[in-house]
């Protein structure tokens, strides 16, 4: 596929790097923290693409976006062009671009990465979606209507792909949000500094250029359950996207003191209620003088980081394995560290202390050794007799993960679930146990990344796709 | 955005909207809440739906101005509109036959108690009503309450209309005089204080005792976890798993602490909105 196996170029061995906001500066303001890449350096770094002819990059992404294809074009210029080719698989690529673990998925399969460091196609793709929305977005095809009506439940990376995917083939489709503004975990969860809201709500912008129609302030289970959805409303199908519940607290004494928080609770009032901005905005939030995160995954990082935004001096990971086993993204665990967040490894807490009022003072904590292999093949943390010691903090924040949420699983007639609450859907068709009923996202597999539930949406819209085809075939 | 239709001021803190929301009230249940937030900048608050109308789509809210956000909204006009307005949220009172219930609500709680009497009495419960509040000022749908209770007792802690004493008062004379045995539930729903005095006393009897928790919130569907509270023993979540839950079993001390962890803020966020609008309060945006 490649005309042009030109004089073989010589190889530039590293990524360029994308400029970032000075690490002091930034970890005092709730601005973005990388910057992107200009025009020049997306050329250049286009023009570090082997163009192999197998794309084993294409094999790390979980919506197959044609990497190889959307780089080349980027290479010759062709912005216009090459965020077409990116769109007709991503439906957010300005998002993807910038949450994207790409080290564990299209980066870690190329080839390049073999011997220097791969290609950055998550830069690259954040460039093209920078670039379309700076230039006012193109207008996407979509099929003739098909007249079938589908509802979307959860506006979060799940629902809104597979709403994009059925509204490109020619569906209706009506997104039901339960919070005032759309997006999901991308506008509570995922901080303005990594995330900027602006670009969600253009993506999310861009979809309703598609027909997507989006009600938020909709609690399905509550308003109207699925069943009544497709009984009363008429819709021929339903995706539930509904993302994450209740938070997974640790259980131990002191965990419900004044100060705190889980991380869902943090960050949502920073994030979608605009804390920082207090009292300008009505939402408050309390940050004291040191803060301890418990957990090691992107939820800690995004949450020891805004910490130290809010005013904290100090903020802590507390994770009770070692760095090896970080669950987070290489780069959001060296952004903290580059702004001040301090890291207690082995490290995890046994109970909270609460003054007379009822604020954390302290917590105690044990040390942990890594023992043996556990089940996920990462060495089990062995607490150790006697290595108690107490942590002066004044604020905690649990950041250990959360349940899938009730509302819909409790409501919905004939819809089978996991042992956690979970609905159980087929990961190769998203399908549930109720005809016309398909779900993914973090409702079905637990607290995972934005790309995987982007994935899981996508696959359920095909299938969404398929069944309302076959019906029609049928009538 | 969520019309408002009508506004009765029922004291000069307690006031009272009718919202056009047909979503919600198609569904809504007696025992549930909502949420609103006034305008973009505004907070998320619970409020307990005092009444609705299937046919009218409408919700009613009784609210007193006790912060920002609820002075706020105290300032708006039947016309004006509130941004966003989302429910019904919480599980619904668990209604069934009991027998005689006593449903007691203090304050701005005799809004949230009155759709839940008239559940209890439609189910063919006996339902006696008591009612107090501060002083006569303060006072409010004795005339609904009257409808949905086959008794109604009323009481202000000044004496300044009825009688003196607080409903906790009422609460023993009439457990004393129908007998304990007699009675098959008390409902009790006001301020943190008064719900924990209720539960204290019925304690005493072992008689059951549902109260109805405003913890802090946030999203209001179970996703944040601000409004947990123990039961039992157990952490419990307001906006999913209740906002009901059985008053012996609740640790109305540490709910009284988390329910203070804004305060200073709280303070902050009133004297921020007075200096901006200039008029001491209210005066909108």
């Amino acid at each position: 596929m490649t005309e042009s196996k030109t004089p073989k170029k010589q190889i530039i061995p590293n990524k360029h790097p994308m400029p970032h906001q000075d690490p002091v500066e930034r970890a005092k303001n709730f601005n973005e923290v990388a910057l992107g890449y200009d025009e020049e350096t997306a050329v250049a770094e286009a023009q570090r693409c082997l163009q192999c002819k197998k794309q084993p990059c294409r094999q790390g992404c979980p919506v197959e976006v044609f990497i190889p294809d959307f780089i080349k074009l980027v290479a010759e210029r062709d912005f216009a062009g090459a965020i077409k080719k990116i769109k007709e698989k991503n439906a957010l690529p300005a998002v993807c671009g910038r949450v994207c673990p790409q080290e564990n998925q299209c980066e870690k399969y190329c080839t390049l990465g073999k011997k220097h460091e791969p290609v950055a196609i998550g830069r690259l793709e954040r460039f093209c979606a920078d670039w379309e929305l700076a230039q006012g977005v193109l207008p996407q095809e979509t099929a003739p209507a098909t007249g079938f009506k589908v509802a979307v439940v959860g506006s979060g990376p799940a629902g809104l792909t597979c709403a994009a995917d059925l509204a490109k083939l020619g569906h209706r489709v009506t997104i039901f949000e339960a919070l005032h503004v759309a997006g999901g975990v991308l506008m509570y969860g995922i901080p303005e500094f990594r995330l900027p809201k602006r670009v969600v709500q253009a993506e999310i912008e861009n979809l309703k250029k598609l027909g997507v129609e989006i009600i938020t302030n909709a609690v399905v289970g509550k308003f109207a359950t699925v069943d009544e959805l497709m009984e009363e409303e008429g819709f021929d199908a339903v995706f539930v996207g509904t993302g994450a519940g209740l938070p997974i607290f640790m259980n131990i004494p002191g965990e419900n003191s004044c100060g705190v928080y889980s991380a869902n609770e943090f960050l949502t009032r920073t994030n979608l209620m605009k804390a920082y901005l207090f009292p300008d905005w009505d939402t408050p939030i309390k940050v004291g003088r040191k803060v301890a995160v418990l957990g090691g995954g992107n939820v800690a990082m995004d949450a020891a980081r805004t910490a130290l935004r809010l005013g904290a001096e100090e903020s802590w990971i507390v994770y009770r394995r070692s760095e090896k086993e970080l669950p987070a993204r290489h780069e959001e665990v060296e952004n903290a560290k580059e702004e001040g967040v301090k890291f207690a490894f082995l490290t995890s807490p046994t109970q909270i202390f609460a003054d007379d009022n009822g604020w954390v003072k302290g917590m105690e904590c044990l040390r942990y050794e890594l023992g043996e292999p556990d089940d996920s093949g990462r060495r089990r943390p062995v607490p150790i007799p006697g290595s108690e010691f107490t942590m002066d903090v004044d604020t905690v924040v649990v950041a250990i993960g959360q349940t899938p949420n009730p509302l819909v699983p409790r409501t919905t007639r004939g819809l089978e679930l996991g042992r956690k609450g979970n609905i159980v859907a087929d990961p190769e068709t998203g399908a549930t146990s109720k005809p016309g009923v398909y779900a993914g996202g973090d409702v079905v597999t637990g607290a995972a990344t934005v790309i995987l539930a982007m994935g899981a949406g996508r696959i359920a819209a095909r299938s969404i796709h398929d069944y309302l085809m076959n019906k029609k075939a049928q009538s | 955005m969520f019309r408002i239709l009508d506004k009765q001021v029922l004291s000069p803190v307690i006031k009272q909207m009718v919202i056009e929301a047909p979503l919600v009230a198609r569904k809504c249940q007696a025992g549930q809440f909502i949420i609103l937030r006034i305008h973009e900048e505004g907070e998320r608050i619970p409020l307990t739906i005092a009444d609705f109308d299937r046919e009218k789509g409408t919700i009613t809210l009784v609210f007193q101005e006790v912060g920002k956000t609820t002075i706020q909204l105290g300032s708006l006009e039947a016309g004006d509109s509130i941004r966003d307005f989302v429910g019904p949220l919480g599980t619904p009172s668990h209604i069934e036959k009991f027998g005689t219930v006593i449903c007691v609500g203090g304050g701005v709680g005799v809004a949230p108690v009155f759709p839940i009497a008239r559940a209890l009495k439609e189910a063919g419960n006996h339902v006696i009503g008591i009612m107090g509040s501060r002083t006569r000022e303060l006072m409010f749908w004795e005339d609904k309450m009257r409808e949905v209770c086959h008794e109604l007792f009323v009481t202000t802690d000044d004496g300044s209309y009825v009688r003196k004493g607080f409903v906790t008062d009422v609460l023993k004379e009439v457990i004393e005089e129908r007998g304990k045995d007699n009675i098959a539930m008390v409902l009790a729903i006001g301020p943190q204080p008064m719900m924990r005095a209720c539960c204290n006393l019925t304690r005493e009897y072992g008689i059951k005792t549902v109260v109805s928790l405003n913890s802090l919130m946030v999203d209001g569907t179970g996703m944040c976890g601000c409004c947990r509270v123990t039961v039992g023993g157990r952490t419990r979540f307001v906006c999913v798993d209740g906002p009901e839950f059985d008053g012996h079993e609740v640790d109305f001390a540490e709910l009284a602490r988390r329910s203070a962890t804004f305060r200073v803020e709280e303070q902050r966020a009133m004297e921020h909105h007075q200096c901006r609008c200039g008029q001491g309060c209210g005066g909108g945006r």
